[in-house]
């Protein structure tokens, strides 16, 4: 049997599959729901200062028929008084011992105000809290969320009245809108957070309306920034996740966010460090139910790694993460297309055609079109295998030994120690000598 | 006839003629446009006998471009709705898309055309080519199916002064009167015709050449003339009671049922239709969905002999036509009606001179279907007296115009052909190609200073 129970920065919980702070999140009914349909935990949607939403809040992007490829949003925080929040809170907590109810917060900048709700929050019974530093949207013009989160001092100052009351673990969660995610993380770290989540949302207009030229989402004809998310997201959620993750200085558990629609996707961001997962848009598109999946994919997938808990390959793919001056330039790929398998669609031909190296030849075959690869010409880019609509139609081929292995730092070091300037010459001559021409 | 089959209400000719492939709505087309790989080069258009660029006009519906994607089309296709919805696309552009190869569902071609192209239509057909300047030179097209159509529209937007000849009262050719109802209703056709009409073609109706206009008239009008006048009547069975009532032709019964005047439309109780090819097979589904209790094909060979396409096999199967195979008609039986029809069971013996096995007849084996009607499908022949009556050009053994396969120039240099006549009988899309190739050839003809070389 695998365990996929986890513990984030102190909070437990049987799976790692957390709803994350977001309107799906936003009362007992709805968290109590997501228990009974296996959810391991739930970042309660952040509850504080009054306020009141407009009506048209969601901009979906729609990509090649694919619905909510994107979501963006300008909700504001829980637009219910923190009374009821709070009794909801202790009530679902109670209900559901097991499960981890994590309590996002945002107040005001005012020392006693977050003294004040962080005590109150506490006496819920909950899990943790999270620090909403990310809200990029509504909030960050009032000098709550993204505003905290984007200057490492305000990240810092606020963290610590958190902390220094807190008795629960507190995780501070980040804003993507900064140039080097790094600096708040560290300041969260230095102020006494327990643990990071990230990503919240990246500051977006989802579209202009062609008719009307109204933004998306619209309201009443006015529009503006909102928080995007969705699987488009995913890759720079991962990336930041990676910088947090490999950071010394910060070394703290991570709740991990963005763009996460399935186990796949959850262990991916496993694998570059996360202890728990928050989920929103897909649920958004799907409802709670698709935590089934979720648990039953990741679990016969461990199964079938042998792998019986998620400590076993949480940060896993951390190591792999390096600089480009490191990587092999002599690790010789190539394209190879399998004509049995090629179906004459011909997309691997016109993208390396028109926007890669012109190495694939575009011939007729007993009145089919044929594609083949110029291997001497091909330098590995691997494009025609991304357009590629068939599995394993075209391959990228590893076709050195391996004993050539030069990295571009041992490059220049091999130049300097003997005296050589790194120009065109040079490199030129390093390239013919392995073989490599560049046309 | 001695039994008519009892009439239907109203809504269940309508049910019964219904389409059999429902026109996508705009999310559909632009899910299915969204499947499309978009291949380069692609095979659908290769296989296109008018080559369409498809995976560019598909690219178009899913971007928006709806104009756009009509104007792709026509830049081929001057018939494209027809096309959509009566080309065997199973065999031609659906049939060559690369899902087929990676075991998945090919892309529906025909009803996105059907869907760019019926938008064209709602939209008014807002212009999408700018006509060159009249260049002064005049050409006779006869005939106003697909071929003559192609023709017209490309010499037209060249800026010809194009006259089509139409016997029919109503235009259109086949593409009107050939094709069944469950695949495409009358006035799709006529809209084809009228966005042709707008290029400035003069479309004149019941005008018969040889009779109304004598050839010489119609040579001596024009600098050049296409016949684009398609095939005839079908040829006799010659069996004894061919004269019997209830025996017709399976292109005069196609014609009535295209009037969408069902009720009047008599069709026995039960209906023999004679020959397997996808004409029999409309002709038999018709008489099936008009009320025939009893609807048989009977052909001399075996099903992989026929000529008929799998899916309109399948078409006719699902409607619960009966099939007699290797089955020939020996007589008519009947007083003045149709009351049966004898046949004899047949064996398949060595191919023929075109590779097709002969079928030789069992001899004792003769049976009897009782019928009240008799379809004649088994082709039809061209229209050798029309055709011998013009000056210089020359026919094949089959009877068929004989034209050059680049300039579709005839024998006589300043007529021209295109279509069925010249191929003894191909599909719609084949004729429109062959009408837009000939406009290429007579001006080119025409572009020729007189007495120069």
């Amino acid at each position: 049997m695998v365990d996929l129970s986890i513990n984030c920065a102190g909070i437990k919980s049987p799976n790692p599959f957390w709803l994350a702070s977001a309107p799906p999140s936003n009362s007992a009914y709805q968290n109590c729901k997501a228990f009974e349909q296996g959810w391991g935990g739930t970042v309660w949607k952040t509850i504080g200062e009054p306020v009141m939403n407009v009506f048209n809040r969601y901009g979906g992007l729609d990509y090649n028929g694919q619905k909510i490829f994107g979501l963006n949003n300008i909700e504001l925080i829980s637009d219910r008084p923190i009374e009821i929040n709070l009794k909801e809170i202790a009530e679902t907590k109670k209900l559901w011992p097991d499960r981890a109810v994590v309590v996002s917060l945002m107040v005001e900048s005012k020392r006693e105000t977050w003294h004040e709700i962080v005590k109150r929050t506490i006496d819920t019974g909950c899990d943790g809290i999270e620090l909403n530093y990310g809200c990029p949207h509504g909030m960050s013009e009032r000098g709550m969320g993204a505003a905290v989160g984007q200057v490492p001092e305000y990240c810092k100052m606020i963290t610590e009245w958190v902390t220094e009351v807190s008795t629960i673990p507190v995780l501070v969660k980040l804003t993507p809108n900064v140039s080097n995610i790094q600096l708040p993380a560290r300041a969260a770290k230095a102020a006494g957070a327990h643990g990071i989540s990230l990503i919240n949302t990246i500051n977006s207009i989802i579209g202009v309306n062609l008719d009307t030229f109204e933004l998306r989402p619209n309201v009443g004809g006015l529009g503006g920034h909102g928080g995007y998310a969705g699987p488009a997201v995913k890759p720079i959620a991962l990336h930041l996740l990676s910088q947090v993750a490999i950071d010394t200085e910060v070394n703290l558990p991570i709740s991990g966010i963005g763009g996460i629609s399935n186990w796949r996707d959850a262990l991916e961001f496993i694998l570059l460090g996360a202890s728990s997962v928050q989920v929103c848009t897909a649920v958004m598109h799907y409802g709670f139910r698709i935590v089934e999946d979720m648990i039953e994919g990741m679990s016969n997938w461990m199964e079938s790694k042998g792998i019986t808990s998620l400590d076993q390959i949480r940060g896993k793919s951390l190591s792999r993460i390096n600089d480009f001056g490191n990587f092999d330039l002599l690790n010789k790929t190539i394209a190879r297309i399998d004509q049995k398998k090629c179906i004459h669609c011909n997309l691997c031909y016109i993208a390396c055609e028109d926007t890669a190296h012109q190495c694939i030849d575009l011939t007729e075959e007993n009145g089919n079109s044929k594609t083949e690869v110029r291997e001497k010409d091909c330098v590995g880019c691997a494009l025609c295998s991304l357009v590629c609509p068939v599995e394993n139609c075209i391959s990228m081929v590893r076709i050195d030994d391996g004993s050539a292995s030069k990295t571009w730092n041992q490059l220049n070091e091999e130049f300097r120690k003997s005296g050589k300037q790194m120009t065109w010459e040079n490199l030129a001559e390093f390239q013919h000598k392995h073989g490599i021409e560049i046309h | 006839m001695k039994n008519i089959a009892p009439k239907l209400p109203a809504e269940q000719y309508e049910k019964n003629f219904m389409d059999l492939h429902p026109p996508f709505t705009n999310n559909s087309a632009v899910a299915e446009a969204n499947r499309c790989l978009y291949c380069y080069d692609s095979p659908c258009m290769k296989a296109c006998p008018t080559h369409i660029d498809i995976s560019t006009f598909i690219k178009k519906i899913s971007t928006g471009n709806l104009l756009g994607s009509a104007k792709t089309i026509y830049e081929s296709n001057w018939v494209p709705l027809t096309c959509a919805k009566a080309c065997p696309v199973a065999v031609l552009c659906e049939g060559a898309c690369v899902f087929n190869a990676k075991g998945e569902r090919p892309i529906e071609i025909g009803r996105l055309q059907r869907f760019a192209i019926e938008n064209y239509f709602e939209k008014d057909m807002p212009a999408l080519f700018q006509k060159l300047p009249k260049n002064g030179k005049s050409v006779g097209i006869v005939g106003s199916g697909p071929a003559g159509l192609a023709c017209s529209a490309e010499l037209s937007l060249m800026g010809y002064e194009v006259t089509i000849y139409e016997a029919n009262k109503i235009p259109g050719g086949l593409n009107t009167w050939g094709i069944a109802p469950y695949k495409m209703r009358r006035e799709d056709s006529l809209k084809e015709v009228e966005l042709v009409k707008s290029f400035g073609v003069d479309l004149k109706t019941e005008v018969m050449i040889g009779k109304t206009i004598t050839v010489d008239d119609l040579l001596k009008k024009h600098d050049a003339v296409f016949l684009g006048v398609g095939l005839g009547e079908s040829p006799q069975l010659s069996i004894p009671g061919e004269d019997l009532t209830g025996v017709v032709g399976a292109l005069d019964f196609i014609e009535k049922v295209k009037t969408e005047n069902w009720e009047d439309v008599h069709v026995g109780k039960s209906v023999a239709v004679i020959g397997a090819g996808n004409t029999s097979i409309d002709a038999a589904t018709e008489a099936k969905r008009l009320g025939a209790d009893h609807v048989y094909i009977i052909y001399r060979r075996s099903d992989i002999e026929m000529s008929a396409y799998d899916f309109e096999y399948e078409l006719a199967k699902k409607d619960g036509i009966v099939f007699h195979f290797l089955t020939s008609p020996k007589r008519i039986i009947g007083k003045d009606f149709v009351e049966g029809i004898e046949c004899l069971k047949m064996k398949l013996g060595e191919p023929d001179n075109r590779g097709k096995r002969k079928s030789v007849p069992i001899p004792g084996s003769e049976f009897i279907i009782p019928v009240d009607m008799i379809i004649k499908a088994i082709g039809q022949e061209t229209k050798s007296n029309f055709l011998s009556s013009i000056p210089k050009i020359t026919l094949d053994d089959e009877g068929c115009v004989i034209v050059d396969p680049t300039t579709y120039q005839t024998n006589n240099p300043t007529i021209f052909a295109g279509g069925d006549c010249i191929n003894g009988g191909k599909e719609v899309v084949n004729a429109a190609y062959d009408g837009k190739r000939a406009a290429y050839g007579i001006d080119k003809f025409l572009s020729i200073p007189k007495g120069g070389k």
